[in-house]
């Protein structure tokens, strides 16, 4: 890697902010940028020499070429509630605030498509598609908020991917400004493009290979009926094999969520929901056409009483339905009344380690003298471990950092990964030396260079530069003994 | 390592020092398709079989050799498929190649295309390193997603030697509807359906005839086929298997076929060739002599991008040509993963 060039002096960088026609909105003052110091990674904060809340494309592009001739960071940032850091600001670099860029600018109903500007909030795409019958797939619980611009950054997820797919699988173009501010159009209405599929490659990068100005969208319609079933599991174990036995019966629910007894009691205390008392809850959803869904419904009651559920509700209406999904969504709420801080894990395991992973995770917990609760979107084996903490006793957070270290370690032992959804950003650069090995790892960097030259959108997120691998010692050490061998590394 | 994988990646490292091409064969099923590129032959079907396979997980993990008919064949015994339908073009036809070429058969529009289904990728890159991208699990948004790259990009950024996939449960029912339509009104109607609650698997047109295929449970294939009519076609997996291996009759002879990938929704192309119409009106196939300019200004007012897929004048170029600054990103990572230039020169026309 090259060596960085010296920072650009603020006054220099105010300048060429300055010089941009037609003129940007700045913001300079301390107390208005504090507001930008950090994300939802909120461990981190870092105030920037400015912020631009570009209003146009024109704008982006402007911002870009000022301030690429001087080597300055950009660093993009939507709603602001990604929770790897991946929006936390740059202390020598500028801060491209896109939220202004909301306009819905066509929703065309009869080839189920939205275009939307990257400001635009998750869940306003399906609420402007709905009077057509059609909705955005991809359902980040953060949807109310975070943007589109956002959730293509970090290829969001949700509890319907099984079924729905990633962003990546539900996004079709978008427009994106270079390192170099030059505007690339990528895919588009048709569903493929020529040459190579540089849609993937923005998809999850983290704001590290542009600035999106302009998405195209995949429209599904919603679906006819949904049907919902909570069901109660003595052990982990047991509920892990129940959603094995559904999907190898050939069904693909819209949703397999579950979650362990520190959350349903965590729950239960906060909301008296009148939950199962239960070792492992369960939430299966099953979608489609109305005698598709109540096919399949019939068929996940069956399984679900062979796999030996202690209790089945299945819900009867939509008033039910809700009600059955308020502990899964408000899990987190819940969650923050056993202690007020806590951390949220993102690691993605084959879904056959789950009880195995669990137990190594409970006591890796007892270990430090931390709790941990556990959801899970079990139909993909992405779980979300929280590790409970208490902010004000000294030492306590960096305990919850090295345990949740732990814990994606295990992931990668298993055969997963360290983030099903979150993304790296500054949080899991260091595991991010245990995933990969030098050889990706330096292919990491020749992509971004592909697309950022001079390496000034989001510099030192999403992949760690080979020299922190090698000081972190993590590549060397771990490579001679990785527990299982046997299993592939990808 | 394999010893596949290490003699791979030593006669790429040779290759790369002589700045010496290599052609890249697998089943040899698809050499008509891309650019035509020079280069001693690098034989990669040999490394085949299934790695690993969990039909509980829907993750198929497979040596990029691995015959496409093998792995159906292992899939379909636990009631599973490849989403994408992908076409074969020949029996010796294997998954890697399918992959380079991103192929995926009639199903794509309503599942997902070759790319939708990857999770990771194995590869020897152009310098002779042997690199794993991506992973076996569904969701995972570590590091770029290089295993998608590689889908499509005809092994000239890579010699894919491992793949994973998602793979889904086969439909318990299926039914193929017809019916007799213009083009025009066509598209408008499978355009309506695709975003209703229907399950359209695939849909073809033709000489004035649209064909319907639903894929299900038992009882959503009963409902829909009630709700939209037609007349059942009885032969109806017949149809679409010819469809997918371009074995029916408009495929036939030797006149040139150029695919034109559109917005699904647009209009006719009023080209006085003899078409085909898949993919909900997004991919039309379009036979006879033409001029590459009229097929691409078609193609592109119509959203889209054409491609001369078999036949016709190789001057022409097969490929749309790409803007100016997406061609610069295409040729950084070109020259970041083969930077002697040896892995399929060409074949993408100018990569």
């Amino acid at each position: 890697m090259a060596h960085a060039p010296p920072p650009a002096p603020r006054g220099a960088v105010l300048a060429a902010l300055a010089a941009v026609r037609p003129p940007l909105s700045v913001v300079a003052e301390a107390e208005r940028l504090a507001a930008f110091e950090t994300d939802a990674y909120i461990q981190v904060r870092q105030t920037p020499l400015a912020a631009v809340l570009p209003e146009s494309e024109a704008d982006v592009i402007g911002l870009v070429r000022a301030l690429a001739p001087i080597g300055v960071p950009v660093v993009t940032r939507g709603a602001g509630t990604g929770i790897s850091g991946g929006a936390i600001p740059h202390a020598d670099g500028v801060l491209a605030v896109l939220t202004r860029l909301r306009a819905i600018v066509r929703i065309d109903a009869a080839a189920r498509l939205a275009v939307v500007e990257p400001g635009v909030p998750n869940a306003q795409v399906s609420e402007a598609a709905r009077p057509a019958g059609l909705h955005f797939a991809p359902d980040p619980s953060s949807q109310v908020v975070s943007t589109i611009g956002g959730n293509i950054a970090e290829n969001a997820g949700g509890v319907h991917c099984l079924k729905y797919g990633l962003t990546v699988h539900n996004v079709l173009g978008v427009r994106l400004v270079d390192g170099e501010g030059d505007l690339l159009e990528i895919g588009g209405e048709a569903l493929d493009a020529p040459g190579y599929d540089l849609l993937a490659l923005v998809t999850g990068s983290e704001g590290n290979l542009g600035l999106i100005t302009r998405a195209t969208l995949r429209l599904l319609p919603r679906p006819e009926s949904t049907q919902t079933v909570l069901a109660a599991f003595d052990t982990v174990k047991a509920g892990a094999e129940a959603v094995g036995a559904i999907i190898g019966a050939g069904l693909v629910p819209a949703a397999l969520e579950m979650m362990d007894r520190v959350v349903i009691d965590a729950c239960e205390r906060y909301m008296a929901l009148g939950l199962p008392k239960a070792e492992a809850l369960l939430l299966v959803e099953v979608d489609g056409g109305r005698e598709e869904a109540d096919e399949a419904l019939g068929q996940v009651e069956a399984l679900l009483a062979a796999s030996g559920a202690t209790e089945v509700r299945v819900a009867k209406d939509e008033d039910e339905r809700a009600k059955l999904w308020k502990s899964r969504k408000g899990a987190f709420a819940a969650l923050a009344s056993v202690l007020p801080d806590y951390y949220t894990m993102d690691g993605t395991i084959p879904r056959r380690a789950l009880p195995e992973v669990l137990d190594a995770v409970y006591a890796l917990g007892r270990e430090y003298g931390l709790t941990i609760g556990n959801v899970f979107h079990a139909g993909d084996g992405n779980m979300h471990p929280c590790i409970f903490y208490d902010a004000t006793k000294p030492g306590e957070f960096e305990r919850s950092e090295e345990l949740g270290g732990k814990i994606l370690e295990l992931c990668i032992d298993h055969g997963g990964t360290i983030t099903g959804e979150h993304g790296v950003g500054l949080e899991k650069l260091k595991q991010m030396c245990l995933q990969f090995r030098e050889g990706e790892i330096a292919a990491f960097h020749d992509v971004k260079r592909a697309f950022d030259p001079a390496g000034i959108l989001n510099p030192g997120k999403a992949v760690p530069t080979l020299k922190r691998c090698a000081e972190w010692g993590g590549m060397h050490v771990r490579a001679g003994r990785i527990p299982r061998p046997d299993i592939p590394r990808f | 390592m394999s010893e596949f994988i290490a003699q791979t990646a030593e006669r790429v490292r040779e290759h790369a020092a002589r700045k010496s091409p290599l052609r890249i064969v697998g089943g040899g099923t698809k050499g008509f398709l891309g650019a035509p590129s020079a280069g001693e032959p690098l034989e990669v079907s040999s490394y085949s079989g299934i790695v690993a396979y969990e039909p509980r997980e829907l993750v198929l993990t497979v040596k990029a050799g691995t015959r496409l008919a093998d792995i159906e064949q292992a899939l379909a015994a636990e009631g599973q498929m490849l989403p994408f339908e992908p076409p074969r073009f020949g029996e010796a036809a294997t998954i890697g190649g399918t992959v380079a070429c991103n192929l995926s058969g009639p199903r794509r529009p309503y599942a997902g295309a070759a790319r939708d289904f990857v999770l990771g990728a194995r590869i020897v890159n152009g310098k002779g390193e042997d690199l794993s991208f991506g992973g076996r699990v569904i969701k995972n948004v570590a590091g770029y997603d290089v295993s998608r790259l590689m889908a499509g990009a005809f092994g000239t950024l890579g010699i894919l030697t491992e793949l994973s996939f998602k793979v889904l449960p086969r439909p318990a029912a299926e039914a193929t509807l017809a019916f007799e339509m213009g083009e025009a009104p066509m598209i408008d109607c499978v355009n309506k359906w695709a975003g209703q609650p229907l399950p359209i698997s695939a849909t073809a047109w033709e000489s004035g005839v649209l064909r319907v295929r639903l894929s299900g449970a038992a009882s959503a294939v009963e409902a829909a086929r009630v709700k939209l009519g037609g007349t059942d076609v009885p032969d109806g997996p017949d149809y679409w298997r010819a469809l997918r291996e371009q074995e029916l009759p408009f495929f036939q002879g030797t006149a040139p076929l150029w695919r034109l990938s559109v917005a699904q929704t647009a209009a006719p192309l009023g080209l006085s060739l003899p078409q085909l119409v898949e993919w909900g009106g997004g991919q039309r196939w379009l036979r006879g002599e033409a001029e590459a300019g009229p097929m691409r200004d078609a193609a592109q007012k119509a959203r889209g991008h054409a491609t001369r897929f078999r036949g016709g004048d190789p001057a022409d170029g097969v490929f749309h040509p790409l803007a100016p600054a997406i061609a610069k990103i295409h040729r950084r990572l070109k020259d970041a993963f083969d930077p002697a230039g040896i892995l399929n020169p060409g074949r993408m026309d100018n990569f």
